[in-house]
């Protein structure tokens, strides 16, 4: 239970090639969302965190966006441009982030 | 592991032979992980060095930027208007700093490729394994006869924050209601797109709460722009009468100026202006035309697999500087391709190859304080070049609601809290 963080810790830091399978990179597209959802608490913002949610709330809300199933200002145009797949793995990648 | 100490002895042995010929030797710490060096402290380059430090702690990162604080341009033209204070832009190093990453607040005056230097106004030589260029924009000053940095002082560009902002703001100020405004817009490319537009309409707000007789003309070198119907429609509905757009079919493309006498010359008229602010051509910050990254359209070239210079090796390109396909030279896409370049540079680093990115860029403007609108993108590389996801994307609707609208000037407020708190905060 102590030691399974700490080799991820190190594997993090390592950054390993994304193709391993641990990898900790950021799959893609990931990292351009903290534009506008803050990675932190202190921003005033009505748009939520991601970092920590569970990844099927993440994955459900990407869905329907894309299904123009969720009223949207920008998500809609965005979550078009992106796979099952591709939203998968976002939401398993936030899901994993710590604060 | 074994290919990073070879390269760290590689750099110790460069660093040894300079030593030896008595050439300065950089004091930057040795990290296990290499060296990295960033030139260009706005949302590309210190989101960059930021990320990177937090990706690998090992890695040595100095950020190179000549100021000492940073002057946002998102939000600008709000403060070009009276509506916010230009406090509000402004942000410091500290908090980065405070993270591990090294400062060095001297411009950067050469790069060379080969050695793996920089050097800097001081003297100072930084070594890198890897250098990541992010030096925004310059003006090409020789491409509009009559405007120089002198002739700025009497017609603002305003399209770097700061001192040029507060001086449009004075002159908008000191003017008398009746006065005539000029606005001159670029061709393309140039950073922010939609910026003139949302500019002339904060100005056109100004002038019809506060001087409601004056005029303002923007002369523009482009028939079509950036979330172009939506803006139009704004100015119908708020401006009508106060705010005319002339397009380069209608002659708007303005072919010199002259700030003596305060006019613009077109190829069919000379434009009288009261106050008028030329956003002049522009190109790469100066630095990539020195470290040889820049082609012959004065901006820079780069694989979007790592955002690595096609011209240069073991240099990145990132923010408004770069050639980044369909991504417009926004903050937000600024910001977004830093935190990709510093993955694949630490990955890079590692001895890995980066996945394939999947950028976004997302942008809103003002029509009025209440009235926001928006464009977002999705992008990834197709053949060497950032291009749309197809069927992805696209402008806030034609047909919203005064709501709609007002809802999304709330979230550029909140994006202007998110980015700068990211990056600086």
């Amino acid at each position: 239970m102590i030691v399974r963080p700490i080799l991820l810790a190190i594997a993090f830091a390592a950054l390993v090639p994304a193709a391993e399978a641990a990898s900790p990179a950021p799959p893609p597209g990931a990292v351009s969302c903290s534009g506008c959802h803050p990675a932190s608490k202190a921003v005033a913002t009505p748009v939520p965190r991601l970092i920590g949610r569970n990844p099927a709330e993440i994955e459900a809300a990407m869905q329907a966006f894309r299904s123009h199933q969720r009223p949207a200002s920008v998500m809609d145009r965005i979550a078009t441009g992106f796979s099952d797949d591709e939203i998968k793995a976002i939401a398993a990648w936030y899901a994993a982030q710590k604060d | 592991m074994t290919g990073l100490l070879r390269r760290r002895d590689l750099l110790m042995r460069v660093a040894g032979a300079a030593a030896a010929a008595a050439l300065p030797v950089p004091a930057v710490a040795q990290g296990a992980g290499g060296q990295i060096v960033v030139i260009g402290g706005g949302f590309a380059g210190a989101t960059c060095a930021r990320t990177l430090k937090r990706l690998d702690p090992r890695l040595a990162v100095t950020l190179v930027e000549a100021n000492r604080g940073f002057t946002a341009c998102p939000f600008s033209n709000e403060v070009v208007a009276g509506l916010r204070d230009l406090r509000e832009q402004e942000f410091d190093y500290d908090k980065i700093r405070g993270e591990g990453v090294a400062l060095s607040f001297a411009a950067a005056t050469a790069v060379d490729p080969q050695g793996r230097a920089v050097t800097l106004a001081d003297g100072t030589r930084l070594l890198y394994d890897r250098l990541v260029l992010a030096p925004g924009i310059d003006f090409r000053w020789e491409a509009l006869p009559g405007y120089d940095e002198a002739a700025a002082q009497k017609m603002p560009h305003a399209w770097k924050a700061g001192a040029q902002t507060l001086l449009l703001r004075h002159q908008l100020e000191a003017m008398a209601d009746g006065g005539v405004v000029v606005i001159t817009a670029p061709a393309n490319p140039y950073r922010c797109p939609p910026g003139p537009y949302e500019r002339a309409s904060l100005i056109a707000h100004y002038l019809k709460t506060k001087k409601p007789k004056s005029k303002l003309i923007v002369l523009d070198a482009k028939d079509a722009f950036s979330k172009q119907k939506l803006f139009q429609n704004g100015w119908a509905a708020l401006y009508p009468g106060l705010l005319e757009w002339v397009p380069l079919s209608a002659g708007g493309k303005v072919n010199s100026v002259d700030p003596g006498a305060m006019t613009l010359a077109t190829d069919f008229a000379t434009q009288k202006a009261d106050v008028a602010n030329v956003i002049p051509p522009q190109k790469a910050g100066q630095i990539a035309e020195l470290a040889g990254v820049a082609d012959r359209t004065g901006w820079c070239p780069i694989d979007p697999l790592s955002f690595a210079s096609t011209l240069q090796p073991n240099i990145h390109v990132i923010g408004d500087a770069a050639i980044a396909g369909a991504m417009p030279k926004s903050a937000f896409a600024a910001n977004a391709q830093a935190k990709f370049c510093a993955a694949a540079v630490a990955i890079l680093l590692s001895g890995g190859s980066p996945l394939p990115p999947k950028l976004i860029n997302t942008c809103y403007s003002l029509v009025a304080p209440d009235y926001g609108i928006s464009v977002a993108g999705v992008y990834h590389p197709v053949d060497g070049q950032l291009v749309d996801v197809a069927r992805a994307g696209g402008t806030s609707p034609l047909d919203a609601p005064a709501a709609t609208r007002a809802l999304e000037a709330g979230l550029a407020d909140a994006w202007f809290r998110t980015i700068t708190g990211e990056v600086f905060g």
